[in-house]
């Protein structure tokens, strides 16, 4: 198990002062000035060296993406852009940063724009964390008042300022062109790639979106050295992790962890285990409600990383473990997905906003059964369809459940089928 | 928008910010570079939501002229996010999270006991006013599931008597006790923490 001095969120559960004064004595904003005298090259090679991959669920090394912004600022100033748009169903971990431990945050964006030569930073937070977002405007309004973010942050020499934006109440603004369309003002509908953001981002400038959890993670990497976090975890997974552990366990929590920890021990050890003991597991959904759901022989015994949980074709996510036990109605839980996905999608891709809506009824007819065996080669069909035809994940999201179900239940679904059939003809 | 032949929204005639609102807006627009201020429209939008209680079609074209936008760029954003109500809500809007992770952890009931206490069932307003129902999507609380929204607040950790006791509370003109209603903090799991046990005493900055 990790030790307690090696996790970097030591206020997760807010048991201590959130405020500077707590923060500093857990060690955020020592050495600041230190780090940024080392220069943007060398946090860069830092937080390569880490092998940090981006905490928002898709996993690109972070110390890669910041090395993509150009290396010169030119006439267009560049931006740092944090992904606060938590809304991955399971996902609670960014919540807890912002609430209980915003200095790591505020700290991190410092650092993080100072390496990719951006003077503004624009934090977007999902509107309803409302008081999420109040504890973090006063984190900032802490650190521009002791002289640690605003001219001559930290006395680096480095004028750096931070802002937040509030969001209303849109999923898809979680993707990062989005986010960004959103954040100037726009519907958050996505757009195609290339341009990448690091070449055309917020308002046509240079621009790096990173999620919470990566750039808060930042600043005790940068302390510490990325071999430090390098050393945490398996090998291309490197590092600690918070995980959010939902759904059918004794006692449901976030926790931070080593990257490839069992998923069995994670539970076991953290959230009491599942609500009847191990043997009452049906499947988990191990990295949000994206990502394909693993059956209970999967899930005795596989690691939780990005790699370990790509073997098993499922992902890592954002690591938020939705565990459901044998009483959950399992297409039941997937047709509520499906619905989710279908009021999620912003419209613009054809595939994706008749494809959600047609998914959602056919899973509707498949939590009852009034279907034809053939349908769930249909339905599976559809999903590929839909699957990398769209401008954004968003269509992959809402394929992938439905796959997962296909794949590991798929008797379950024909059962349903036999019995509606049968059913229908005593009555 | 305004007027379908089914939209019996009473739309108000003009809209304007109160001194303290307009202090607010500018001081938001100021946070966006020079020719920039659309990125300002979400946020004067919740402003005059927060103002007004809804955002009327008079608010949506106030903004519009604030921003130098067409009224139609605030239109599609107004539509297009879902934490714009472009009709009157209760004072109290009950906003239940009906996602999977709180749909595991008991939010059907959770819902049923509002139609119940309420008399009203998804979308729809108590006759004297006073409370709005709603379902919403993943309020990212998840393993403080089930979860409830209610003004600038989660209620957590909900069951059925607890989401009984926070609606007869509003009903009483009080404000419920915010966060888990089992009293637990945080994201912490239920009987103590399994972690950061070693550092609590070390940490000067501890307050607990």
């Amino acid at each position: 198990m990790l030790r307690d001095q090696d996790r970097i969120f030591t206020n997760l559960y807010g048991i201590h002062d959130w405020r500077l004064k707590g923060a500093r004595a857990r060690g955020d904003w020592s050495g600041t000035k230190e780090i940024m005298a080392k220069g943007r090259d060398w946090i860069i090679e830092e937080m390569k060296a880490s092998g940090l991959r981006g905490r928002g669920g898709a996993g690109f090394p972070t110390g890669l993406k910041w090395s993509f912004m150009p290396k010169e600022v030119g006439v267009r100033p560049h931006y740092l852009v944090v992904n606060a748009d938590e809304g991955e169903p399971g996902t609670c971990k960014d919540r807890d940063i912002m609430r209980y431990d915003p200095h790591k945050l505020v700290e991190g964006c410092l650092l993080a724009s100072f390496a990719m030569g951006a003077h503004a930073s624009y934090i977007y937070i999902r509107g309803e964390f409302i008081r999420e977002a109040e504890n973090l405007q006063a984190a900032i309004d802490e650190a521009y008042a002791a002289g640690l973010i605003g001219k001559n942050a930290c006395g680096s020499g480095w004028d750096f300022d931070l802002y937040i934006h509030r969001g209303g109440g849109a999923y898809v603004c979680g993707e990062e062109t989005a986010l960004i369309q959103s954040l100037e003002g726009k519907k958050g509908q996505p757009r195609l790639k290339p341009p990448f953001p690091a070449g055309v981002g917020l308002y046509g400038c240079p621009t790096t979106v990173n999620n919470v959890e990566s750039i808060a993670c930042a600043p005790t990497i940068l302390r510490r050295g990325g071999t430090w976090f390098a050393g945490i975890g398996r090998p291309k997974n490197s590092g600690t992790k918070v995980f959010c552990i939902s759904g059918h366990v004794e006692r449901p929590c976030n926790v931070e962890e080593e990257m490839g920890i069992p998923l069995k021990e994670l539970i076991e050890k953290h959230a009491g285990g599942v609500r009847g003991g191990w043997s009452n597991l049906l499947g988990i959904i191990p990295g949000g409600s994206s990502v394909p759901v693993l059956t209970k022989e999967v899930c005795d015994t596989v690691l939780m990383d990005f790699d370990s949980l790509r073997e098993v074709r499922s992902g890592l996510g954002t690591a938020a473990v939705i565990v459901m036990d044998k009483s959950t109605d399992i297409v039941r839980a997937i047709a509520r997905l499906a619905k989710f996905y279908k009021h999620e999608s912003c419209g613009q891709c054809t595939p994706c906003r008749e494809g959600t809506g047609w998914m959602w009824r056919v899973m509707e007819r498949m939590v009852t059964g009034n279907a034809t065996i053939d349908e769930i080669d249909m339905l599976e069909d559809v999903t590929r369809q839909v699957e990398g035809h769209t401008i954004c994940a968003l269509g992959d999201a809402a394929a992938w459940p439905i796959q997962g179900l296909i794949r590991s239940f798929r008797p379950e679904l024909e059962r349903r089928i036999r019995e509606a059939r049968a059913n229908a003809r005593a009555a | 928008m305004s007027s379908s032949t089914t939209d019996t929204t009473v739309q108000p005639e003009s809209f304007a910010f109160t001194a303290e609102n307009l202090a607010k807006a500018q001081a938001v627009i100021a946070k966006y570079p020079q020719g920039r201020q659309r990125s300002a429209v979400m946020p004067l939008l919740d402003i005059a939501q927060r103002q007004e209680g809804w955002v009327s079609l008079a608010a949506m074209n106030y903004v519009a002229e604030m921003l130098d936008l067409a009224p139609i760029k605030v239109y599609e954003v107004a539509t297009f996010y879902t934490m714009f109500q472009l009709k009157p809500v209760g004072k109290y809007h009950l906003q239940v999270c009906t996602n999977l992770p709180c749909m595991l952890r008991g939010s059907e009931e959770i819902v049923e006991t509002c139609r119940k206490e309420l008399g009203v069932g998804l979308g729809q307003t108590t006759a004297d006013g006073l409370f709005t129902l709603s379902e919403v999507e993943c309020l990212g609380a998840c393993v403080n599931a089930p979860v409830m929204w209610i003004g600038d607040d989660y209620y957590e950790d909900l069951d059925v008597e607890s989401a009984k006791q926070i609606i007869l509370a509003l009903k009483r003109g009080e404000t419920p006790k915010p966060g888990s209603q089992t009293g637990r903090q945080g994201s912490c799991p239920v009987g103590g923490p399994t972690t950061l046990t070693s550092l609590q005493s070390s940490l000067p900055g501890g307050d607990a």
